[in-house]
């Protein structure tokens, strides 16, 4: 007891005390050797297992741009959301609610799309999620559940460009326009780093980079945007305006023949593809063909100049405005009476044009339509690009030559009409079309084919100017102030099964300006128009005018009629070029 | 006699009967465990992801838990003694008190609210259990008979039932194993301790089949084969093993662990943190800690060699190889030697219960060293 003579405990239990306490420490010690020492490599391994992931590392994708830099794709670091199966142990566990209402997904959904997977490694709950919404999945902190770092594509300008431009899938794989056309360039290479990674998936740090991406290139295309988008305002307009089914409108560069503006109607906003339709995806200026009517007949006037049994003023009978082809009839809209072949042109003269065409060995007439372009590719290169139709037929009846010769039994892109139309406007060779903003215009000189003589080019562009601004021309209201302004109209009837309709059209305009030394080309389509007006001249050259008369000034380019501009007193400080 | 005892402590150390010996303080103790708090404040900063209130609060708790102990220094033994079955019969109670009105976190209910304080009593009893056997064996001279034995045994039974049923696995064998303790020290005889353990070896297959809870006996099976259940019971075995084997000789170094900087390591400021020491400070931290904690076990044990009463003895041999089995438990469970048991890393794993227990047993162990009566010239 208390104060009782020092006790002791035996020797012999502190002897084992001491042996059991040294036998537990040497067990301690020897599993910890065996751990750190032998088992090192493996556990090590083990460890980087966990940690150590090789993970690709996205090539950015190149930008496109119009020939000024301005972006029209670029691609923007996004997050996605994907889960790890395997490290949800209990499905129960996740507020598959929460995170569902994040992500505007239901809770169940998503809790049936990691059970699906269970054994899986990877599966995306949902791709390219807004900044925030990342940030707020992060902040929850869901075992199993991580970003992943990716790139969207963005469209600045939206449905203005989108048929030239395209688009591209979530993964950022070209799919349409100049995103598929452009794929090998604008890809890149993805790279690989190794990294480490917490039990979350979170990347918590850079080991070692294996290989670096490679960004894809910025490409810049021919178009300008500013032109782009009066062109895209203007067509809009007037397929509203109109109560067209569809329309597109092309604008070249006379010298390169870069596309400074293609559009079309109905168009589509690229970054909200959501219920999309072939109408409204298709760029129908280089994809759907169609008769291209009058617009044709500048080809014919100067096939007829190039046999040179024919002048401008060469004299040809249209009365009474009615002419009997073998069983069918050809009719001009009015009785134009004696014409000469610049009438026919500016006046637009089926019969005109019918007689020229029977007149002529049809060789003559098919081969020059060829040669400035009609059915064959451009070889542009746009995807799912329509080479149109111009059949090579053994024997031609009168009827198809005469009515060749004003349009009808050819198909066409609104591309070929442009890329025809600029034949006329330079120096009657025909020159690759390009997408691409052109750097050197000299290289391109190798692929010219000489398709009409000089003079048979200048004399049909008068013929054009007469039918802009002469008496009684089609196009007036293509007409711009302070420049000379060349074009023709066109008035088709929509084919239908068995003939044409009676009393649904086609619009279109073709033309050029300046005609002192044309730059720029532009053709207009607009397909049944139904609000009453429906002639070329009313419908589509308007749009040539609103577009053209933009175009001319954005490009700087120098008034060439300055007599002819309207007097208004300019004051200095009004006064802006 | 009276001078020479005076002026040499019974380290024979000749020093003044300086202030540590005034306020019933013990030096080498104090210093082991001044090392430990270094060691769990480095370990803690790594485990914790650097996050500096996490050393503040584990400081306060420190600070808290050394109040107890100073306390605790100052109360001479034989008033321990002498109140110990009031005080035993108290804790009993409160046990009683937590199956009825305890608080239920994490599946377990250990926790009593006093209104004014939130502790568990388990803890508690465990200072009390070990103080109520020796009472209970220094009534009579030693070594204890039959009777007393089976009354002992009695004694440690039922706190730790008690304390099984909330369920606290850990707490339970380290009552049952203090109270043993102090029966082993007390000169229990050879042939009943053989026949205890006999007895328990025998009863180990029917506890196994109607005490164990599913989860305990799954921990078991883990340990075998954790490989089993990768994802679920197993994990933290294989994390902590993979943790500790990574490490290597010297370790990845401070704030380095793959393992425990990554969050791959469950519970590395509690029950895992002697992973991330092993992982950051490899083979050598180890060691170093461990022969650590061994010399603060030989301190005790020297302690209770040197007690002046038989109580104080067998108090402070249990309290002290109670300490050790702390540490065998923990690390044996982080390596993968035992089953998991959610036992702390004594004086380096955050939390504060079982810190202030331990602290307020260094107290009583550092009361029993330094309460010694001067022996009397005869």
């Amino acid at each position: 007891m208390s104060g009782q003579s020092h006790y002791q405990v035996q020797p012999a239990r502190l002897a084992l005390i001491w042996l059991l306490l040294a036998l537990a420490a040497g067990l301690l010690l020897w599993r910890v050797v065996d751990l750190h020492i032998f088992n090192q490599a493996f556990l090590q391994g083990q460890g980087d297992a966990r940690h150590l992931r090789v993970v690709p590392i996205p090539a950015h994708r190149g930008m496109l741009t119009d020939r000024h830099g301005e972006p029209l794709a670029v691609s923007a670091p996004v997050d996605s959301v994907w889960a790890n199966p395997r490290d949800i142990t209990d499905l129960d566990s996740v507020p598959w609610a929460r995170l569902g209402a994040l992500l505007e997904l239901s809770g169940e959904q998503l809790r049936g799309t990691v059970a699906e997977r269970a054994g899986r490694e990877f599966v995306y709950l949902r791709r390219h999620v807004n900044p925030d919404v990342a940030a707020q999945v992060q902040a929850l902190n869901i075992p199993g559940i991580a970003l992943q770092r990716e790139y969207r594509r963005f469209y600045p300008h939206g449905s203005v460009a989108a048929h030239l431009v395209g688009f591209t899938d979530i993964d950022q794989q070209g799919q349409e326009g100049m995103e598929r056309m452009l794929e090998q360039r604008l890809r890149g290479v993805a790279g690989a780093r190794r990294v480490e990674r917490d039990r979350h998936g979170r990347i918590i740090g850079l080991v070692e980079a294996i290989r670096e991406p490679r960004s894809g290139e910025n490409v810049a295309l021919s178009i300008d945007r500013r032109i782009q988008y009066l062109a895209y305002r203007e067509l809009k307009l007037a397929v509203q305006r109109h109560q067209a089914r569809s329309g597109s409108a092309v604008v070249l560069d006379v010298q390169t023949g870069e596309v400074l503006a293609m559009v079309n109607q109905p168009a589509y906003n690229p970054n909200n593809r959501g219920r999309l339709s072939g109408e409204q995806l298709r760029n129908r200026a280089v994809t759907d063909i169609f008769e291209p009517g009058s617009t044709i007949k500048p080809f014919t006037a100067a096939a007829a100049l190039e046999t040179g049994r024919y002048r401008p003023d060469s004299v040809l009978e249209t009365a009474p405005g009615v002419m009997r082809v073998g069983s069918n009839t050809v009719r001009d809209i009015r009785n134009f009476g004696t014409i000469d072949v610049a009438q026919m042109v500016s006046r637009s003269s089926n019969i005109g044009a019918a007689r020229l065409a029977l007149d002529m060995p049809i060789d003559e007439l098919w081969s020059t339509l060829h040669r400035v372009g009609f059915g064959q590719d451009t070889l542009s290169g746009f995807p799912g690009e329509s080479g149109g139709t111009l059949e090579s037929r053994v024997r031609w009846s009168d009827m198809e030559r005469a009515t060749l010769a004003f349009g009808y039994g050819l198909n066409v892109t609104t591309l070929q009409l442009a890329q025809a139309y600029r034949v006329l406007a330079g120096d009657g060779q025909l020159r690759p079309i390009s997408f691409l903003r052109v750097d050197e215009p000299e290289a391109q000189e190798a692929f010219a084919q000489p398709v009409l003589s000089a003079q048979t080019v200048e004399q049909v562009r008068q013929m054009l100017e007469q039918g802009i601004s002469g008496t009684g021309a089609s196009g007036r209201r293509a007409a711009i102030p302070g420049y000379r302004v060349g074009g023709k109209t066109g008035t088709a009837r929509l084919a239908t099964r068995g003939g044409y309709h009676e009393d649904r059209y086609r619009a279109l305009f073709v033309g050029m300006a300046p005609m002192s030394e044309p730059r720029l080309v532009m053709a207009v389509v607009i397909e049944d128009p139904t609000g009453g007006e429906f002639f070329g001249g009313a419908v589509a050259a308007p749009v040539f005018q609103a577009v053209i008369s933009g175009a001319l000034r954005l490009m700087n380019i120098a008034p060439d009629d300055i007599e002819r501009l309207p007097q208004q007193p300019w004051t200095q400080a009004e006064w802006r070029p | 006699m009276s001078l020479y005892a005076s002026r040499f402590n019974s380290d024979g150390l000749a020093r003044r009967p300086g202030l540590l010996r005034l306020i019933h303080l013990d030096l080498p103790l104090l210093l082991g465990i001044a090392v430990l708090a270094v060691v769990s404040m480095v370990a803690l900063y790594s485990a914790g992801g650097q996050d500096g209130d996490l050393l503040v609060r584990q400081g306060i708790r420190l600070a808290i838990a050394f109040g107890f102990l100073l306390v605790a220094a100052q109360i001479p033994p034989e008033v321990l003694r002498r109140h110990a079955p009031w005080l035993f019969l108290v804790g009993l109670g409160l046990l009683l008190a937590v199956m009825v009105l305890g608080e239920i976190g994490k599946g377990a209910r250990r926790w009593l609210d006093l209104g004014f304080v939130r502790f568990q009593p388990s803890e508690l009893m465990k200072l009390l259990l070990p103080m109520m056997v020796a009472w209970l064996v220094t009534q009579r001279p030693l070594p204890p008979n039959l009777w007393r034995i089976g009354l002992g045994l009695i004694l440690i039974v039922v706190p730790t039932a008690l304390v099984a049923r909330q369920p606290d696995l850990g707490t339970a064998l380290l009552l049952f194993c203090s109270g043993l303790f102090v029966l082993f020290l007390a000169g229990m005889r050879w042939w009943m301790i053989t026949s205890l353990l006999a007895a328990a070896a025998a009863a180990a297959p029917v506890a196994w089949t109607f005490f164990l809870h599913d989860y305990q006996r799954q921990r078991i099976l883990t340990m075998f084969n954790p490989e089993s259940d990768r994802l679920g019971a197993g994990y933290h075995i294989i994390q902590s093993k993979i943790a500790v084997g990574s490490g290597g000789l010297y370790g990845k170094g401070w704030l380095n662990g793959t393992q425990s900087q990554l969050e791959f390591l469950p519970e590395r400021s509690t029950d895992f943190i002697f992973a991330v020491l092993a992982e950051e400070f490899g083979f050598a931290g180890m060691l170093a800690l461990l022969v650590l904690y061994l010399l603060i076990v030989a301190r005790g044990l020297y302690i209770a060699m040197n007690a002046q009463t038989t109580f104080g003895c067998l108090l402070a041999g249990s309290l002290t190889l109670t300490f050790f089995i702390y540490v065998l438990v923990n690390v044996g469970m982080v390596i993968g030697l035992l089953p998991v048991v959610g036992l702390p890393l004594p004086l380096v794993s955050y939390g504060g219960t079982s810190m202030v227990t331990m602290m307020a047993a260094f107290g009583i162990l550092m009361s029993i060293h330094t309460h010694r009566k001067l022996l009397e010239p005869h």
